[in-house]
C-alpha cells in the first residue's frame, strides 16, 4: 500500500451517485447518514495488518483493486441457476438479490397475513423510510470499522424483515445474495435490517453465493434487533466464489430475556471476514455464536466475534471450528466484555482447529475483559490434527485410509452442522460435507485457489 | 490359515516380541495368555497392522499370503478383524455410517454387491439381537459416552456383521461383568464354525469357561513359552504365571 494513496477515491463517485439518485429525493436523515459514514471512512481509509484488528487479515488486494458497481442487469440469471441454493418447496418467504439488488421475480414472498414484512431496503427506503429511522445504522458502529463506514455511505439495497410483537413465523426467511460478476470487477454493499418484535420467533438464512468467473466484494452489513423474550436464529453461509472478497458485519441488539443464535459458516471464498457481534442489553439474555469455516487451497478467513454483556444474568455460548487443507490461513478473534453492571454472567467460548496440512496456518485469540466480580467465563482453544487411534480404528474395519480421514474430519465439523435446526438447510449441509470430505485429498489438495 | 514365524517386532524402539511363533488353523479358537508386558497387546496389534509397531524380523502368513505389507484396510478385506482392547470414541460419526462404509468396502472386495442403507439395517438389526443391544446404538455416535460393557458389546456386534475368517479378541474379557461376558461369549461362540478361526487373547481364564479354547497358549517376553489344551488355563488360573516362567528359566 503506497502511504498517502486514495484508494477509496472511486467509491466516492459511487457515492455521489447514490447521494443524489432516483426520483424519489432521500430524506435528509439519510443523507445525513451516508455523509457522516463517508467522512468516517475517508478518515480511516482501509486498514492496515498494523491495525489490531487486522493484524493477520490482509486487505490490500481489496484496497488495490478497481472494484465497480455492478450494473443493474441480471445477466440472464433464472430460477433453476439458484436451485441448488434455495430451498425449494420446503422454504418459506425468500427474498433474492443479485448483484446488490432486490430481484423480485426470483423472490418468493410469503402469505404475509400475519403481519411480518420481508422485501427490499431499498424499496423501504423510498417507501416508508420514517420505519427505518430508528434502527437503520444506530447499531453497527462506523466508529472504528472502515468497511461499516463504506457500507453505511455506499448501502443501495438489502433486506428488511420486521416480524411484529408475538408472531412466531414458522418457515425459515431466506435472504440471497447472489454475485454474478460475469467479467467486470464488480462491488456490492448489502445492507439488512432485522426487526424482532417483543415475543417473536424466526428463523432467517443469509447465505452469500457467487456464479461468475471474475472477481467481486461483497461488503455487507446485517443490523438485528430482538425484542424482549424474542427467539432468533439466524445461519449465515458464505458460498462465495474463490476469486470473492467477502467482508461482512452481524450486528445483534438483544432485549431483555431475548434468545439469539448465530452461526457463520464459511465454505468458499478467496478472503473471507465475519465479524459477529452481540449486546445482551437486557437481562437475562441468551447468545449463542457458533461458526465453522472449510478452508483449502490458499483461501484466507477470519471470524471476529465480540460479546457484550452489559446486563446481569446473561448467558453466552462460543463455538467456532474450523478445518483448514492446504496452504489455507485461519484467524479467530474472540471478544467478551462483561461490563460492571454485568454480575452473574455465563460465558463460555470455544473454538478448536483441524489442521490438514503442514502449511495450513490458524491464529486464534480469546480475549476476555471482566469488570463485574460475580460471573462465570471460561474460554478455550485447540488446535490438532486428526487422531492416529481413531483412524486406525476405521482401517482396521475396512475403510481406505482417505476414507477414515474423510469421515473423521466430517466428524469434526458435524458437530457444528448439527446443531442446524432447519432441516433442509441441515441436510443440504451434511450432503455437501460428507462429498467434500469424502475424497479428502481431492479436496484438500486442490490448489487452483488464487491469493 | 495363519502362520507365524520368528516374529520380532518392536514399540517405540523397545523390542516387545522376540521371536513368536504360532499357527492356527481353520476351525480352531486359540487362546494366548500372558502377565502384563508379555506381549499379548503386541501381537494383536501387528496382526491388525497398527504402523506404531516395527516389525523386525519374521513373517507372517495368512491364508499362503504375507500378510506384513498389508494395509490396515486390506487385511480387514481379507478377514481379520481386531477386537480393540480399548474401542475408540468417535463423536459425530454414528455406529451405521461407520459400519456400512467399512462392511460395503469388505463386500466390495470380495466381489459382492454392495448393501444399501435399507439392506444393511435390516441385516444388522438382526445381528443386534445377537449381542443383546438396542438399535438406538446404529444411530448413536460411535463409542461416545458408552460404558465399557457396551463399547465391548458394540466390538462383537462388529464383529458379527463383517463376518471375519479370522477374528483376534483382545481382553475383550476385561471390564465386563458377568452378564455382559456371557454376552460377549455367546456372539463369539455363534461365529465359531469350520471356516473361522480365532484367537482370543486374555490375561484372566474366566472368559474360557464360556468360550472353551481348542488350544491355550502362554506367552511370556515376546515368545510362547508353553502350548496345551483348554486344561492349562485352568492349571494357569490355579498356580499364576510363575511356575511357567520358572520352567522357561526366564528372568521373573
Amino acid at each position: 500500500m503506497v502511504p498517502g494513496a486514495k484508494e477509496w477515491e472511486r467509491y466516492l463517485a459511487d457515492f455521489a451517485q447514490l447521494a443524489s439518485n432516483g426520483t424519489t429525493p432521500a430524506p435528509p436523515w439519510t443523507r445525513e447518514l451516508r455523509r457522516s459514514a463517508l467522512d468516517r471512512f475517508t478518515a480511516l481509509g482501509f486498514p492496515t495488518t498494523k491495525h489490531e484488528e487486522w493484524k493477520y487479515t490482509n486487505v490490500a488486494p481489496i484496497a488495490r483493486s478497481r472494484f465497480e458497481r455492478a450494473e443493474s442487469t441480471r445477466n440472464g440469471l433464472t430460477a433453476e441457476r439458484l436451485a441448488p441454493f434455495t430451498f425449494g418447496e420446503q422454504g418459506g418467504t425468500r427474498l433474492v438479490f443479485v448483484d446488490g439488488r432486490y430481484a423480485p421475480a426470483l423472490s418468493a414472498l410469503p402469505d404475509l397475513s400475519d403481519g411480518m414484512t420481508a422485501g427490499s431496503l431499498a424499496g423501504v427506503l423510498t417507501a416508508d423510510p420514517t420505519a427505518l429511522e430508528p434502527h437503520l445504522a444506530r447499531y453497527a458502529a462506523c466508529q472504528d470499522h472502515a468497511f461499516v463506514a463504506l457500507n453505511t455511505a455506499c448501502m443501495e439495497d438489502g433486506a428488511f424483515v420486521s416480524v411484529p410483537a408475538g408472531t412466531a413465523v414458522p418457515k425459515p426467511i431466506h435472504l440471497l445474495f447472489v454475485t454474478t460478476a460475469p467479467e467486470k470487477s464488480t462491488v456490492s454493499h448489502p445492507r439488512n435490517l432485522i426487526l424482532m418484535g417483543g415475543g417473536s420467533r424466526a428463523m432467517i438464512v443469509e447465505s452469500y453465493v457467487g456464479l461468475g468467473p471474475a472477481s467481486y466484494f461483497t461488503n455487507a452489513v446485517t443490523e438485528i434487533v430482538i425484542g424482549e423474550n424474542a427467539v432468533l436464529t439466524h445461519d449465515k453461509l458464505v458460498e462465495e466464489s474463490d476469486v470473492a472478497f467477502h467482508i461482512a458485519t452481524t450486528q445483534a441488539q438483544l432485549a431483555r430475556s431475548a434468545v439469539f443464535t448465530s452461526r457463520a459458516i464459511t465454505l468458499s471464498g478467496a478472503l473471507v471476514r465475519n465479524d459477529t457481534n452481540a449486546v445482551l442489553a437486557g437481562e437475562g439474555g441468551d447468545c449463542t455464536l457458533d461458526g465453522l469455516y472449510l478452508l483449502h487451497g490458499r483461501q484466507h478467513a477470519d471470524n471476529h466475534t465480540r460479546i457484550d454483556h452489559e446486563k446481569p444474568h446473561c448467558s453466552s455460548r462460543e463455538l467456532y471450528k474450523g478445518i483448514l487443507a492446504g496452504r489455507s490461513k485461519g484467524v479467530f478473534n474472540g471478544k467478551i466484555y462483561v461490563h460492571q453492571d454485568a454480575q452473574k454472567t455465563d460465558a463460555k467460548q470455544t473454538n478448536k482447529n483441524l489442521l490438514l496440512s503442514e502449511d495450513a496456518v490458524i491464529n486464534t485469540k480469546p480475549q476476555l475483559e471482566i469488570l463485574a466480580d460475580d460471573v462465570k467465563c471460561a474460554h478455550g482453544s485447540t488446535i490438532g490434527r486428526l487422531d492416529e487411534d481413531a483412524i486406525f480404528y476405521l482401517r482396521s474395519r475396512g475403510l481406505g485410509l482417505e476414507a477414515a480421514r474423510g469421515l473423521l474430519t466430517y466428524a469434526f465439523a458435524s458437530e457444528v452442522v448439527s446443531r442446524i435446526t432447519i432441516a433442509p438447510l441441515q441436510g443440504r449441509l451434511d450432503r455437501l460435507l460428507l462429498a467434500r470430505l469424502q475424497s479428502l485429498d481431492g479436496w484438500s489438495g486442490a490448489s487452483g485457489v488464487p491469493a | 490359515m495363519l502362520v507365524i514365524e520368528d516374529l520380532h517386532a518392536s514399540v517405540n524402539g523397545a523390542e516387545i516380541l522376540r521371536g513368536l511363533d504360532l499357527e492356527v488353523h481353520a476351525g480352531e479358537v486359540h487362546a494366548v495368555m500372558g502377565p502384563n508386558g508379555s506381549g499379548k497387546s503386541t501381537l494383536a496389534n501387528v496382526l491388525a497392522g497398527r504402523e506404531s509397531y516395527e516389525v523386525t524380523r519374521g513373517r507372517v502368513l495368512f491364508e499362503g499370503r504375507d500378510l506384513l505389507p498389508m494395509s490396515p484396510e486390506a487385511r480387514a478385506c481379507e478377514g481379520i478383524f481386531l477386537a480393540f482392547q480399548y474401542p475408540v470414541e468417535i463423536p459425530g460419526v454414528s455406529t451405521a455410517y461407520f459400519l456400512k462404509a467399512g462392511l460395503n468396502a469388505i463386500r466390495k472386495h470380495r466381489g459382492l454387491e454392495e448393501l444399501d442403507a435399507i439392506d444393511f439395517l435390516a441385516m444388522a438389526k438382526e445381528k443386534l439381537k445377537i449381542v443383546e443391544m438396542e438399535e438406538s446404538l446404529m444411530t448413536r455416535a460411535l463409542n461416545e459416552g458408552f460404558s465399557g460393557g457396551e463399547k465391548k458389546r458394540n466390538e462383537i456386534f462388529q464383529m458379527v456383521v463383517l463376518d471375519p475368517r479370522l477374528a483376534i479378541l483382545d481382553e475383550t474379557d476385561s471390564g465386563l461383568d458377568i452378564d455382559a461376558l456371557k454376552i460377549v461369549a455367546d456372539g463369539v461362540n455363534a461365529l465359531r464354525g469350520p471356516d473361522r478361526a480365532m484367537i482370543v487373547i486374555t490375561h484372566y481364564q474366566r472368559l474360557l469357561n464360556y468360550i472353551v479354547p481348542d488350544h491355550v497358549h502362554v506367552l511370556l517376553n515376546g515368545r510362547i513359552v508353553r502350548s496345551g489344551g483348554k486344561e492349562l488355563a485352568l492349571e494357569l488360573e490355579e498356580r499364576g504365571y510363575d511356575w511357567v516362567k520358572a520352567d522357561a528359566g526366564a528372568p521373573a
